[in-house]
């Protein structure tokens, strides 16, 4: 047997508190925390779309323009996001190298292909487990969100760490901060889609 | 006032449920999407306090002690979480210095700070002053709480300097570890049981 809709028991979810709310006592805000409460998140889609379609453009001068500048005695680099990765796997560091590309990389892009693929497939009527994958990778996006802040955090360490005549210098460039700008411009749009939406052509569907 | 409480909502497709009783270690899923609906509480409030005052030992440690140093020729310089932040202001990406900063400093300080005033009065069975605003500030800081990824990066940045001089890691890198365990333990499962206990 399948368990019914929040909204078939005229209750709706507060997103704060995660409390039941019943819409006879109180329809705008949550009785307990105070939260405004929505059937769905307001304009989740158009918000989605717009913080995702800034996140891409900015994710062009992210990956063009360098992310640190190294000078030592003997050479000077400023290397882009992708330059980083190949000096490290040819200095023989393919773990890191692998690590620095699944966050810069491997993540936004996995972000962008799958916030494309829920938006555009949201609306569509498909079965049970259709709607149950797409969910699950709404729940891979909110975990793996933020791991890509991991070049920002190097950067910074990096920049602290190598400050000196003997060690060399390092200093962050622009590339650094277009990429935190895409990475919480996914965030937020991740943050703005409403997972419910999935379900909401699919109700009478069972 | 009472709320419908006897029923949970799963956030991510709006089915409605019963609330189950669970045993220990035990959590829901929801049967039409597989997400977690309900956990039982891993923690007791003395033991949730305990941590969180832990945390917050953690994090002064983390705000004023070295999370690595480099050594060359006898010279040696190190760097704070503090630091990181700062080393970015510098030059047109200042920015993301307060976005740094932000994300490893300004809110983990908040969320410990919040969650040991919190717990300390679940203690007492009372609610705390503040206790409303603070349990939503703390949900929707939640993402932004980056600790664990600096502690990726500060591994990876160990492993970029070690060919060309001696990195270590320091007493903060461990202290480090520590809080960020902490914060997404106690943060994202026990304190919003809080809700639950008694007015
Ligand atoms: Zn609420
Ligand atoms: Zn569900």
């Amino acid at each position: 047997m399948n368990p019914p809709f929040a909204a078939d028991l005229n209750l709706r979810l507060c997103h704060s508190c995660k409390l039941s709310c019943s819409l006879d006592q109180s329809p705008d805000s949550c009785p307990r925390c105070g939260a405004r409460l929505h059937h769905r998140k307001p304009n989740a889609l158009s918000r989605t779309w717009a913080l995702m379609i800034a996140a891409l453009v900015l994710y062009i001068p992210a990956n063009l323009l360098p992310i640190m500048h190294t000078s030592s005695l003997y050479k000077e680099s400023s290397p882009t996001i992708l330059g980083s990765v190949v000096q490290l796997w040819r200095g023989g560091s393919w773990d890191i190298a692998a690590i620095i590309f699944i966050a810069s990389i491997g993540v936004p892009v996995t972000k962008f292909l799958v916030l494309t693929l829920l938006l555009v497939t949201v609306q569509t009527r498909r079965n049970l487990a259709s709607c149950r994958d797409r969910t699950r990778l709404f729940r891979a996006l909110e975990l793996i969100g933020y791991w890509s802040m991991l070049d920002v955090f190097v950067a910074g360490l990096l920049s602290a760490l190598v400050q000196f005549g003997v060690f060399g210098v390092i200093e962050p460039r622009l590339g650094i901060l277009f990429f935190g700008i895409v990475v919480i411009l996914t965030m937020l749009a991740t943050l703005s889609f409403d997972p419910r939406l999935i379900w909401d052509n699919n109700h009478d569907h069972e | 006032m009472s709320y419908p409480s006897d029923i949970i909502i799963c956030e991510y497709c709006d089915s409605a449920y019963h609330r189950p009783q669970l045993a220990r270690n035990q959590k829901a899923t929801c049967q039409r999407c597989g997400g977690i609906i309900a956990r039982h509480r891993m923690l007791s409030i003395d033991q949730a306090l305990a941590l969180s005052v832990t945390a917050a030992l953690m994090m002064a440690v983390v705000c004023f002690v070295p999370v690595l140093f480099i050594r060359v020729q006898g010279q040696v310089h190190s760097a704070t979480l503090l630091d990181a932040s700062l080393a970015l202001a510098q030059g047109p990406i200042g920015l993301m210095a307060l976005t740094v900063a932000f994300a490893t400093l300004t809110v983990p300080i908040l969320q410990v700070s919040m969650m040991t005033w919190l717990f300390a009065f679940a203690r007492k069975h009372q609610r705390a002053p503040g206790f409303r605003w603070q349990m939503r500030a703390l949900e929707a800081l939640r993402p932004w709480s980056m600790l664990e990824v600096f502690l990726l990066g500060a591994l990876v940045s160990v492993v970029k300097l070690s060919g060309r001089l001696d990195v270590f890691p320091a007493v903060g890198l461990f202290a480090l570890a520590a809080l960020s365990m902490l914060i997404i333990g106690l943060a994202g499962r026990d304190l919003p049981l809080l809700w639950n206990d008694a007015r």
